[in-house]
């Protein structure tokens, strides 16, 4: 059963000792043993030689002993304590004699706290999820009044606006941002132009897809995917600076500065990102209409003055204002809800990962309900 | 088994870093002996950090050797390494502890990582660990960002020592510590070092430390090691930078 005596392996013998009993350990009683250390307590734990009226511990072979190795040898003294008649422990060398100490003081061990039973906890989950919407509407509204106060003080005293922070967010959320909204416009434009040409052949209605895009385009897909683009690239930035400067008492160490951290922080950002969006947009929907255009011409056979005079009469300027007219609001929802998941952030990095995707996923999800209510309101006053 | 084998542990042969034009450490070399507490000292961005995370392997070196074990680090295939990281610990100066673990299971995660052991043994392992560098074993359930700077060091030392290794290295470990938890911490570091033969390579700027707890004290600085020595050869030397130091307001409290 016991393992030999070998390349420093721990063993622990049974002799008899006078009327008692001597345990007699030997070997390496270290972590690199642990798990065979661990099964030799516990089979010895259990042999039960608790009764005998004297035990003793023998250490003097153990040729390396550390933590490990002292507290499963504190363990096994405290197992075979019965009232006050604790196991000796002989041959310890001086050298260890100080862990040994160390062990001895360890108090009983604590169990973990235990996660409460499976259906309970996923009633409060479901429970706390229903709070949390609640939380999140609360959260905008402070988010909201917060900037509004905040702008209200800066008009009054427009000497406290943040210019070259506007500036430098500016850049960073438009300028930066304009080649890849660019681009991904510019490839929607070419697929809903082919994919309207290829389907509307069917009933010899080609050129009805220059209405289609400049409709959709104008109105709906720019706008819509322009924030949606927004949200994914500048909300999360705004999330994960918000959240790590949190993290790291930056904010804290601006507010007993006497700053307002919402007028230093987050004012510059939002207003850098509604302005930011109308121009994002206008470059959006202008990239598309080229690209479905210069699909409608190489795929669809539609010349470019055919396209340009179909796409005069197709669309008014009402689709570009009603298009464009939500992009500040879209741009307001995504910086708040950024900002807001950035001020919740706690001390740990799985937080900050947690709060930004909650800053995406929430963004994209309010700037959709908004584009629905947008939809419902132009219907209704017939624009 | 302490200080019985006076051979070098860590060997550094003229070990040369810089990043860009600039050099940190030019031709440095240094040796730390088994079951000693080496000290380690010099002017604030002398290159204390650097010497350290280089010796870690966290940092690329232009030219020099450093072994660890009698292993060249340099032709050190990743397992060969890897056996090497699991027979040092590390106590980063802001603890780095895993801000998503709690502190049971930071100080659990090495030896969970590496040892096949129950969690009864894992979690008896944590409150000794904890109760050794002197924390309640009511802190395993707390999370990073609920501990005071105090008890982080702790924990990072709890978890440094997780594996029971044969080298610990200490950047700052007093720091931002009171005096009496400071001397605590010193006195722990020397038991653990009786106990376990261990050997410690300390960066600190505490005198008291340096004065109670290491053996040995390395200074910095000109990018070599300008001095090895005990105490009583640091007081001696007429180098400026040491006489200031040693010599200086806030040291003569201390060593007077």
């Amino acid at each position: 059963m016991r393992e030999p005596f070998v390349n420093g392996n721990p063993t622990l013998e049974q002799t008899p000792l006078g009327a008692g009993v001597a345990l007699r350990a030997a070997g390496e009683w270290t972590v690199h043993h642990a798990p065979a250390l661990e099964k030799i307590i516990e089979r010895t734990e259990r042999s039960g030689e608790s009764g005998r009226s004297s035990l003793v511990i023998d250490v003097s072979q153990i040729s390396r002993l550390d933590t490990f190795g002292a507290w499963l040898i504190e363990r096994l003294r405290r197992a075979l304590t019965r009232g006050d008649v604790a196991p000796m422990i002989a041959g310890l060398s001086p050298d260890y004699a100080s862990l040994v100490e160390e062990v001895k003081r360890v108090k009983a061990v604590p169990e973990p706290a235990r996660q409460p039973f499976g259906p309970i906890r996923a009633v409060e989950a479901v429970g706390r999820s229903v709070a949390e919407v609640g939380d999140t509407l609360l959260g905008l509204l402070n988010m909201t009044g917060s900037i509004l106060h905040a702008l209200w003080r800066v008009i009054l005293h427009p000497s406290r606006f943040r210019l070259t922070s506007t500036v430098h967010q500016l850049e960073q959320v438009c300028w930066r941002a304009v080649p890849i909204v660019v681009l991904i416009t510019f490839l929607i434009g070419c697929i809903i132009a082919q994919q309207g040409i290829f389907q509307f052949r069917k009933f010899g209605a080609d050129v009805f897809v220059v209405d289609m895009l400049g409709v959709l385009v104008l109105r709906e897909i720019g706008v819509l995917l322009v924030a949606i683009m927004v949200a994914g690239r500048s909300g999360s930035a705004y999330t994960a600076e918000l959240g790590s400067m949190r993290m790291r008492e930056e904010v804290d160490a601006l507010r007993t500065m006497g700053f307002d951290p919402t007028e230093v922080l987050i004012l510059p950002r939002i207003l850098a990102l509604v302005i930011a969006m109308p121009i994002l947009a206008f470059l959006g929907a202008m990239a598309a209409l080229y690209g479905g255009g210069l699909t409608a011409w190489l795929y669809g056979g539609v010349q470019p003055d055919a396209f340009l005079s179909r796409l005069r009469e197709a669309i008014s300027i009402n689709h570009f204002t009603v298009g464009l007219i939500k992009a500040p609001f879209m741009a307001l929802i995504i910086g708040i809800i950024a900002c807001v998941e950035g001020a919740a952030v706690q001390g740990s990095a799985e937080s900050l990962g947690k709060h930004t995707t909650a800053s995406v996923v929430k963004s994209i999800f309010f700037v959709i309900v908004v584009d629905g209510l947008f939809a419902i309101f132009f219907a209704s006053i017939g624009v | 088994m302490a200080n019985a084998a006076n051979d070098a542990i860590i060997r550094v042969r003229n070990l040369t870093v810089g990043f860009g034009d600039r050099l940190i450490l030019d031709k440095l070399s240094l040796d730390v002996k088994r079951g000693e507490i080496l000290g380690f000292v010099g002017p604030s961005g002398a290159g204390k950090s650097v010497l350290t995370r280089t010796i870690l392997g966290l940092m690329p070196k232009r030219s020099g050797s450093i072994e660890v074990f009698g292993i060249n680090m340099n032709e050190a295939d990743d397992r060969t390494r890897s056996a090497v990281e699991r027979r040092w610990g590390v106590l980063f100066q802001q603890g780095a502890l895993f801000s998503s673990l709690t502190v049971r299971q930071n100080i659990q995660f090495p030896v969970r990582e590496f040892m096949k052991v129950s969690d009864r043994l894992l979690d008896e392992i944590v409150v000794a660990k904890l109760t050794m560098v002197g924390l309640r074993p009511e802190t395993a359930d707390l999370y990073p960002s609920e501990l005071s700077g105090g008890m982080i060091k702790r924990v990072a030392l709890a978890r440094a020592l997780a594996l029971d290794p044969e080298i610990v290295f200490l950047d700052e470990p007093t720091s931002g510590l009171d005096p009496i938890s400071a001397g605590d911490f010193d006195e722990l570091v020397m038991t653990l070092q009786r106990a376990l033969g261990l050997t410690v390579f300390m960066v600190t700027h505490d005198l008291d430390s340096l004065k109670t707890a290491c053996n040995r004290i390395a200074v910095l600085g000109d990018k070599k090691v300008l001095l090895v020595g005990t105490m009583d050869d640091m007081l001696a030397s007429q180098h400026p930078w040491l006489r200031e130091y040693f010599h200086g307001k806030r040291a003569r409290a201390v060593v007077a």
